[in-house]
């Protein structure tokens, strides 16, 4: 039985119909066409469907779409205007932390979240709040330095009047 | 997943109401972490669902006024990592939810589900059994009844819950005055991961003579159990009460083999980490 649920996502209301049973995960990718968070494992392990929910970082694989519903929803896609990068994404180039890119997505809504919490968090404390994001890629060190790079840079930019954050 | 019926809450009555009708072809979702895994892989598939989320009262964290430490059920166990109170006075307890999964699960997963969930190597239950913690249970009709979690875990995944039953908070007396604990996980990795062995000691008064010695033991038995008479030989004291002690704790575990460790490595961890964890307490 289908419910009718509002989904508030990345600022947006989309009233859509969901069975019960239906991910969050799922509902955001292929009925919203947010394809930024990606399912690598399907059992909350590996931190790549990672979203905000009402501010705090949670695996969307675990999520059924319908208990999100009029909460505030935070994709990858929604962390800067369209056609701009937040000063973590920047940095995240910058850095060149990514190579195949899957776990990207999850990295960034989570580092996003600590960021908010923690503006200025050593290198132990980036590790410890990423342990739930795997990468089978880089070996990690390149995005640590990418989020504690765009820490370093908004304490930098909120310090002088002209900074651009 | 299988389709089923779903139910939203807004109250705690309407949860009993609903419990009531449904009884066993009903699951309780709080944060999902243990229940919508067992649904994709077909391990359970419900009649209906009720979720909890919407509860406000079981978000409730409160000190009543006998100084005893209230938890709702849908508390996360982020909340009870950060909780100031629990931090100070329940540390172990706080470690404990600290050590389960990730920052994601745990902003997800609530206590009250760890303790249903009922898995022996739990990092939040050998704190909740050091600091004699009780479970409430709604039952039928409204009633409420609490019990020990040294009785509410009966094996591996069981509990005295019955169908139509759901615990609605976790109660910690107050600490008595001096209280020292931690907890100490022995895992493979960092995080991610269950517990090999998952140890809590407690105890108040002066090394010399400890008081309300409590060693609770995660991991290594069906159920996370006190080792007693361990308990027994730090209150004795004596030039080798640690040695002892730890011997006792050892006996007293009956851990399996498994991918993560041997039995006998895990009886041998059980000895070494009683052993370390008095020696902190004590020096």
């Amino acid at each position: 039985m289908k419910h009718l649920i509002n989904l508030r996502v990345n600022g947006q209301t989309y009233p859509i119909d969901v069975e019960p049973r239906e991910r969050l995960l799922d509902v955001i990718r292929y009925k919203l066409d947010l394809t930024g968070p990606k399912e690598g494992c399907g059992t909350g392990d590996c931190g790549a469907c990672t979203m905000l929910v009402d501010g705090q970082p949670v695996t969307t694989c675990l999520v059924l779409a319908i208990t999100a519903a009029d909460r505030e929803i935070t994709t990858v896609e929604g962390l800067a205007r369209p056609g701009e990068l937040s000063g973590l994404q920047q940095a995240f180039v910058d850095k060149t932390a990514l190579q195949c890119g899957i776990c990207i997505p999850g990295f960034l809504v989570n580092a996003t979240a600590l960021l908010r919490e923690n503006p200025n968090p050593t290198e132990e404390q980036v590790r410890y709040w990423l342990q739930g994001n795997l990468c089978r890629c880089t070996g990690y060190t390149k995005i640590f330095e990418a989020v504690l790079d765009a820490a370093r840079k908004a304490a930098g930019a909120a310090e002088t009047p002209s900074g651009a954050e | 997943m299988k389709s089923f019926e779903y139910l939203e809450p807004r109250s705690l009555a309407d949860a009993g109401r609903m419990l009531a009708d449904y009884g066993a072809r009903a699951r309780l979702l709080a944060g999902g972490t243990d229940l919508i895994v067992q649904m994709e892989t077909g391990r359970l598939q419900p009649e209906a669902v009720i979720y909890l989320g919407r509860i406000a009262e079981l978000r409730d964290i409160s000190v009543d006024g006998s100084g005893r430490l209230r938890i709702g059920a849908a508390v996360t166990l982020r909340e009870v990592e950060n909780h100031p109170v629990i931090r100070e006075q329940y540390p172990a307890l706080a470690r404990g939810a600290q050590e389960v999964g990730s920052v994601q699960i745990r902003n997800l997963g609530t206590l009250a589900g760890n303790v249903c969930n009922a898995s022996p190597s739990a990092d939040t239950s050998p704190a909740l059994l050091a600091y004699d913690a009780e479970v409430e249970v709604l039952g039928d009709h409204g009633a409420a009844r609490w019990a020990p979690v040294s009785e509410f875990w009966t094996g591996p995944g069981r509990t005295t819950l019955k169908p139509g039953e759901m615990v609605t908070s976790i109660r910690l007396p107050a600490p008595a005055s001096g209280r020292r604990s931690f907890y100490q996980k022995l895992a493979v990795r960092k995080a991610m991961d269950l517990a090999m062995v998952g140890i809590t000691v407690a105890l108040s008064g002066p090394a010399e003579r400890p008081e309300n010695v409590r060693i609770a033991l995660g991991a290594v038995a069906p159920v996370c159990l006190r080792a007693r008479e361990a308990e027994a030989a730090v209150e004795r004291g004596g030039a080798s009460a640690i040695e002892e002690a730890a011997r006792l704790a050892q006996q007293a575990a009956s851990p399996i083999d498994d991918q993560r460790a041997s039995a006998a490595y895990r009886r041998d961890m059980v000895r070494v980490l009683t052993a370390r964890a008095l020696t902190q307490l004590l020096s």
